[in-house]
């Protein structure tokens, strides 16, 4: 353990700089792709822990790039876009995210913990729709922001399913007769709860991610190394 | 009146295309003196030939039917070509050195700014197997792209086999061991860690397959292997030698979890970075089973370039002057 633990220092950066031409622009400081929205405040938190002063980030609601301190901020559902292409060295963003952009080319390298939420399948309270609908039409239709983890959990389950995909609010969805059940993301169901709609089927667990770029991951390994050390001892 | 080409299709004119050829002329410049001969394959394969160097067809993007009902493919991988040529075309010229520049196409999503139709030059070093072929690839690369104008740029080296060895050293369960790689090669560390733990293994097991992966950097890397693991890295470590012994060891970064996409590589792999560049500059490794899928086996190993995101990390270098 100690010898595994202790080997995830290794000195890429020593290794790298000798032998190479000079005039190098400086490339040790990581960039960091910041999700705006839920996991906002949390993630900040762990910058903050990290010794990476996010005053000015927190200070300003509309600016997004904070150069100084290598912070960029976005919607979640763009940090694998900015760290695959290497706009950005590392990011955190949600499984949920992940999972909806499965050819996005990063590394997943840490469960942060935190922002855990449940992707469900909700119907309206009270009666079947969804055992209904597949018994006597024969497939369920289904609203979702999330149409890849939707059709993925429909079809690993053997039902045959017809997505919609929506932008807003999805809980109008099956209220309105647009579709039967919706495919989402609840972190306390609160919000399904005031539009009359229950859990009917859990599909996954979503928490925080670490990624990171793959040609960063080697070209800048002790960085991305020494922060990921850092994260797992405050864990 | 706009008329539209196909997404993830470009048009090249003269100023880009100066620039895009003074680095071809130096990679050709390099590779040629160094004995490997240009060639050109067609640009339409048999969708069976793609077949048969890789399940996916190397994720061929475009196909069509011939007049006979021929299934076709725009080749989407310039190696699995070369292997054919090599099988059906040179018999038993041995070593063989080839050479090649031409357009791929492959289905990736166009909207994520990647290219359908791009670029590739690179060398093939046929019936030398071992390190000793495979240094010679990676050096005459690195000098190509010296000679076309890169500085910072820097080759990462693993073993697409290592993981799998060490599973099996492990004694993981066969049934267990898909998911394990599939893990890996979608790079996805925190499900690679939670399937582990629940095998039940022996503490120093499960944190060597866990931390492998992440072992990268100088040849401080290699120490790091122990038990079943050290065993495994001595391909590694003979090529690194090699590597040394042509000068060029201070480009590379070893890199123990490093796996490629394609399902021909049988040994050591190869990626090419720049800072400048987000992505791969382009990849390759040894390949020891392919040609015996068209003819006799022979050893090979090569190495491709992607010459639009080669140019891409030489002007952001020029730049920099």
């Amino acid at each position: 353990m100690r010898e595994w633990e202790g080997s995830r220092q290794p000195a890429a950066r020593s290794t790298a700089g000798e032998g190479l031409a000079a005039g190098r622009e400086p490339e040790s400081a990581l960039t960091i792709a910041v999700p705006r929205g839920a996991l906002f405040g949390d993630t900040l938190d762990l910058l903050d822990g990290l010794g990476i002063d996010t005053t000015d980030v927190r200070a300003n609601d509309r600016k997004l790039l904070f150069e100084d301190v290598g912070i960029v901020t976005m919607r979640p559902s763009d940090v694998p876009t900015y760290v695959e292409h290497g706009a950005a060295d590392i990011g955190i963003t949600g499984k949920d995210v992940l999972l909806e952009a499965p050819d996005r080319d990063v590394y997943e390298l840490l469960d942060l913990g935190f922002g855990g939420c449940e992707m469900v399948v909700a119907a309206r309270a009270g009666d079947d729709v969804l055992g209904e609908s597949l018994r006597r039409l024969g497939r369920v239709r289904v609203a979702t922001k999330y149409p890849l983890i939707a059709a993925r959990h429909f079809s690993e389950t053997g039902r045959q399913a017809e997505i919609v995909t929506v932008k807003g609010s999805v809980e109008l969805a099956p209220l309105t007769g647009l579709v039967d059940v919706i495919v989402d993301l609840t972190a306390t169901g609160k919000t399904l709860a005031e539009n009359g709609l229950v859990v009917v089927e859990p599909i996954v667990t979503c928490t925080a991610r670490l990624v990171a770029n793959p040609v960063a991951h080697k070209l800048k390994a002790a960085e991305i190394d020494s922060l990921v050390e850092r994260i797992r001892a405050t864990a | 009146m706009i008329h539209p080409i196909p997404p993830g299709t470009r048009d090249v004119l003269p100023d880009e295309m100066r620039e895009l050829r003074a680095i071809t002329e130096r990679l050709r410049d390099t590779f040629e003196p160094a004995g490997y001969g240009e060639v050109w394959t067609p640009a339409l394969e048999y969708e069976a030939v793609l077949q048969a160097g890789d399940e996916n067809a190397a994720r061929a993007g475009y196909r069509m039917f011939d007049e006979q009902g021929r299934v076709l493919a725009l080749r989407s991988d310039m190696t699995i070509p070369v292997a054919r040529l090599v099988a059906t075309r040179f018999g038993d010229v041995s070593p063989l050195r080839l050479s090649y520049f031409g357009h791929a196409h492959r289905s990736v999503e166009h909207t994520t700014g990647q290219q359908r139709e791009f670029l590739q030059g690179g060398i093939e070093l046929i019936g030398v197997s071992g390190a000793a072929g495979e240094a010679e690839v990676i050096s005459l690369t690195l000098a190509g792209l010296a000679a076309a104008g890169l500085a910072r740029h820097r080759v990462g080296l693993g073993d697409g086999a290592l993981y799998r060895t060490l599973l099996d050293a492990l004694e993981v369960p066969a049934d267990a061991q898909p998911e394990l790689l599939a893990c890996l090669s979608r790079r996805d560390l925190v499900t690679l860690e939670m399937r582990v733990s629940e095998l039940g293994l022996a503490r120093d097991a499960r944190d060597m397959l866990v931390r492998l992966p992440e072992l990268r950097g100088g040849p401080e890397v290699l120490e790091r292997a122990h038990g079943p693991a050290d065993d495994a890295v001595d391909g590694l470590r003979t090529l690194y030698a090699a590597l040394e012994q042509e000068g060029v060891a201070d480009r590379v970064i070893l890199d123990l979890g490093l796996v490629r996409e394609l399902s021909y590589y049988t040994g050591a792999v190869y990626e090419v970075y720049d800072p400048a560049v987000g992505f791969t500059l382009g990849g390759g490794g040894r390949y020891d089973e392919l040609i015996g899928r068209f003819g006799a086996p022979r050893p090979a190993c090569g190495l491709t370039l992607d010459l639009q995101r080669v140019h891409i990390a030489q002007a952001a270098e020029e730049r920099l002057r």
